[in-house]
C-alpha cells in the first residue's frame, strides 16, 4: 500500500489528536516518529494496525475515525492539495457526484501505484443515489462517507449521507442531495497561481 | 481530414456554435468577424466583430495565407495563431492558439474554432476561466488537475529526497566524527590526508600523543579522564587553523594536518605552542589534572611525491624520539631537513 493513504492517516492523528497521540501509537507500534513516506510502499496490514492503534487509545471505534479521516482530507488546512484536485471533478456536487467513479483512475493518472477504491453509482432519481464502495480496507467506505461529507460543504450543497452497511468487501452508501446550493461554496479557481 | 460525405447540410443555431466550440469565431467571405464565442470573447480587451480577421490575429502557420480564400484552401488543417498586440489584455502574456477552419457549406464564409493546446494551463490562469468556460467535451479541466497533481506528486518525492539527503549527511558526518570529542575521527583523517595527497598543496603532519595521561585515569578516574581529552580537543581546535583537520586517533593520539603549512620553523612554532596549552593545568571538579604532549612532525615537501603510509610513519619516529627525549617536547623528523628542531615545551 503507498505510504500516502498511511501517511494521511498519520497527519489526521496529529492534526487533530495531536502530535502526543501519534507519538504514542507509533512507540506502541514501533515505528519511527518520522512515520511513514508518501512514495514509499508498505505491507498491506500497516494501515490497520496504525487505525487499530489509534482506536484503542483515543476510545474511539475504527468507524468513526475513518470517517473523521474522510472529513480531514477535504477541509483540514494541510490537505489543501487533497481539496483542489476533489474539486477538479466537478463545478458542483451534483457534478461531482456524477464523476466520482473516475476517482481511481484520477489517482492512477499521477501515482499509478495509488489504489483508491472503486466506486460505483447508482442514480435512483429526485437527487437520491447509491454509492458502491469496493476495498480490500476496511472501513474505506467510512472514509469516503466522511470526504462526501466534507466536500458537500466545499460546494455549499446540503446533502444527507447513510452508511448502509458493508457486505463483502464493499459498503453501500445512501445519498440525498436537499439543496445543491444552500450555502456559499468555498471559493475555488482551476488556476491556483504557481 | 476524412473525405466529405453525401450528406444534407445542418443548419446550428449560433448558440450551438457557442457550446459546441466557445473559442470559435466565424468570418465572411471578405474575411469579416461575424461572430465569437464566449471563451474567446472573453480574452479580448474589446469587441471585434465586424473587424478584419487578419488584423486581429496573426496567422503563424500555413504561412502566406493573407485571406479568406486562401484560408479555404488549408480546410481542415492545423493552424497556428496568435493575437495580434493590440489585441492583447493589458499585462498578460500572448496566447498561442491553435485552430482548424472549416467553410460554411455556401462556401460565404467559414468558422475558425480554436484551442489553447499546451499554453491552457497558462490561459485559465490569466483570464480565470472555470469549467463553464470549456466545452463538457475539453480536456483543459483534465489538464489543470494533472498538472497540479503532478506538482503536487513532484513535492513529495522533492521533500522525501531532502530528506533522504540530510539523514545522509548526518549520518555522513557522525561516521567521521569521534563522539568523546568532537573532532575527526580516523576514517575522517584518511579521507583529508588521501585528498591531499592527490592535490598540489604541500602540508605538514603532526602526530601528538599526550603524556601522563594514563596516569590521570589511573589516579582520578575515567570521567577525570574523558574531561582532559574533551579540553585537549578544545585546546587543539584553539591552537589550528579552520582549514587543518584535527583527528582523534587513539586513546590519547591525535594527528592534526595543516595543508599550505610546510616551513620547519613555523610548524615547530605551533607544536611547542600546543605543548605549552595543553601542559597548563586542568581543572575537574575539585581537582586538578597535568599532562602535557610529545609531538613527531614532518611534512609533505620532504618527499618527492606525498606518500601517506611514510610521513605517517615518519610522524610516529618523530613522536618516538620526543618521548626518548624526556616528552613534553616536539620532534621534527630529519628527512624534513638537516638541522632537526628539538624544544622543550611549557
Amino acid at each position: 500500500m503507498l505510504g500516502l493513504i498511511i501517511r494521511s492517516f498519520q497527519y489526521f492523528l496529529i492534526d487533530t489528536w495531536g502530535v502526543e497521540a501519534w507519538e504514542t501509537v507509533a512507540s506502541d507500534l514501533g515505528l519511527p516518529y518520522a512515520g511513514f513516506e508518501s512514495m514509499l510502499t508498505y505491507d498491506e496490514g500497516a494501515l490497520d494496525r496504525l487505525v487499530d492503534a489509534s482506536s484503542a487509545l483515543l476510545r474511539r471505534p475504527r468507524l468513526s475515525l475513518m470517517e473523521d479521516l474522510g472529513t480531514y482530507l477535504v477541509a483540514h488546512e494541510r490537505q489543501a492539495t487533497v481539496r483542489r484536485l476533489l474539486r477538479f471533478s466537478g463545478a458542483n456536487f451534483f457534478d461531482f457526484l456524477a464523476s466520482i467513479e473516475e476517482l481511481p483512475d484520477r489517482g492512477r493518472l499521477v501515482l499509478p501505484d495509488l489504489d483508491l477504491p472503486g466506486l460505483v453509482l447508482t442514480d435512483l432519481g429526485g437527487g437520491a443515489f447509491r454509492l458502491r464502495c469496493f476495498s480490500p480496507i476496511a472501513g474505506a467506505g467510512h472514509v469516503i462517507m466522511g470526504l462526501l461529507r466534507a466536500m458537500a460543504d466545499d460546494y455549499g450543497a446540503l446533502v444527507l449521507l447513510e452508511h448502509l452497511g458493508a457486505e463483502e468487501g464493499s459498503d453501500t452508501i445512501a445519498i440525498q442531495i436537499a439543496d445543491l446550493e444552500l450555502y456559499e461554496a468555498r471559493p475555488f479557481s482551476l488556476g491556483m497561481s504557481a | 481530414m476524412n473525405k466529405p460525405m453525401n450528406r444534407a447540410a445542418l443548419s446550428l443555431a449560433p448558440e450551438a456554435f457557442d457550446h459546441l466550440m466557445p473559442l470559435h469565431l466565424c468570418v465572411d467571405r471578405a474575411g469579416r468577424i461575424l461572430a465569437t464565442g464566449p471563451t474567446l470573447a472573453r480574452l479580448l480587451p474589446q469587441p471585434v466583430l465586424g473587424r478584419p480577421l487578419f488584423h486581429v490575429f496573426d496567422l503563424r502557420r500555413p504561412s502566406g495565407v493573407a485571406d479568406v480564400a486562401a484560408l479555404m484552401a488549408h480546410a481542415g488543417e492545423r493552424l497556428r495563431l496568435a493575437l495580434k498586440p493590440e489585441h492583447w489584455q493589458p499585462g498578460a502574456r500572448p496566447i498561442p492558439f491553435r485552430g482548424m477552419a472549416i467553410p460554411f457549406a455556401d462556401r460565404s464564409g467559414l468558422v475558425v474554432n480554436l484551442s489553447f493546446g499546451l499554453g491552457v494551463v497558462d490561459a485559465i490562469r490569466q483570464f480565470g476561466l472555470t469549467d463553464s468556460d470549456f466545452a463538457p467535451t475539453d480536456l483543459a479541466v483534465e489538464m489543470m488537475y494533472l498538472v497540479e497533481a503532478k506538482t503536487a506528486a513532484m513535492d513529495a518525492l522533492r521533500g522525501f529526497a531532502l530528506r533522504l539527503q540530510g539523514d545522509k549527511q548526518m549520518a555522513e558526518a557522525q561516521a567521521m566524527t569521534d563522539t568523546l570529542t568532537g573532532l575527526r575521527n580516523r576514517r575522517a583523517l584518511a579521507q583529508a590526508l588521501e585528498r591531499l595527497s592527490r592535490g598540489a598543496v604541500p602540508f605538514g603532519l603532526m602526530h601528538i600523543d599526550l603524556d601522563f595521561f594514563k596516569e590521570v585515569n589511573d589516579t582520578l578516574g575515567h570521567a577525570a579522564g574523558d574531561h582532559v581529552l574533551r579540553r585537549v580537543a578544545e585546546l587543539l581546535m584553539q591552537e589550528t587553523r579552520a582549514e587543518d583537520t584535527v583527528a582523534r586517533v587513539g586513546g590519547d593520539e591525535f594527528v592534526a594536518v595543516f595543508p599550505e603549512l610546510v616551513e620547519p620553523a613555523r610548524l615547530d612554532a605551533i607544536a611547542a605552542r600546543i605543548i605549552e596549552v595543553l601542559s597548563r593545568p586542568i581543572p575537574f571538579e575539585d581537582k586538578t589534572c597535568r599532562i602535557s604532549a610529545s609531538i613527531g612532525i614532518t611534512s609533505s615537501t620532504a618527499y618527492d611525491r606525498p606518500d601517506i603510509a611514510r610521513m605517517e610513519h615518519d610522524a610516529d619516529e618523530a613522536l618516538y624520539a620526543s618521548k626518548r627525549g624526556g616528552r613534553g617536547r616536539a620532534v621534527t623528523h630529519p628527512r624534513l631537513g638537516p638541522a632537526t628542531a628539538e624544544r622543550r615545551g611549557g
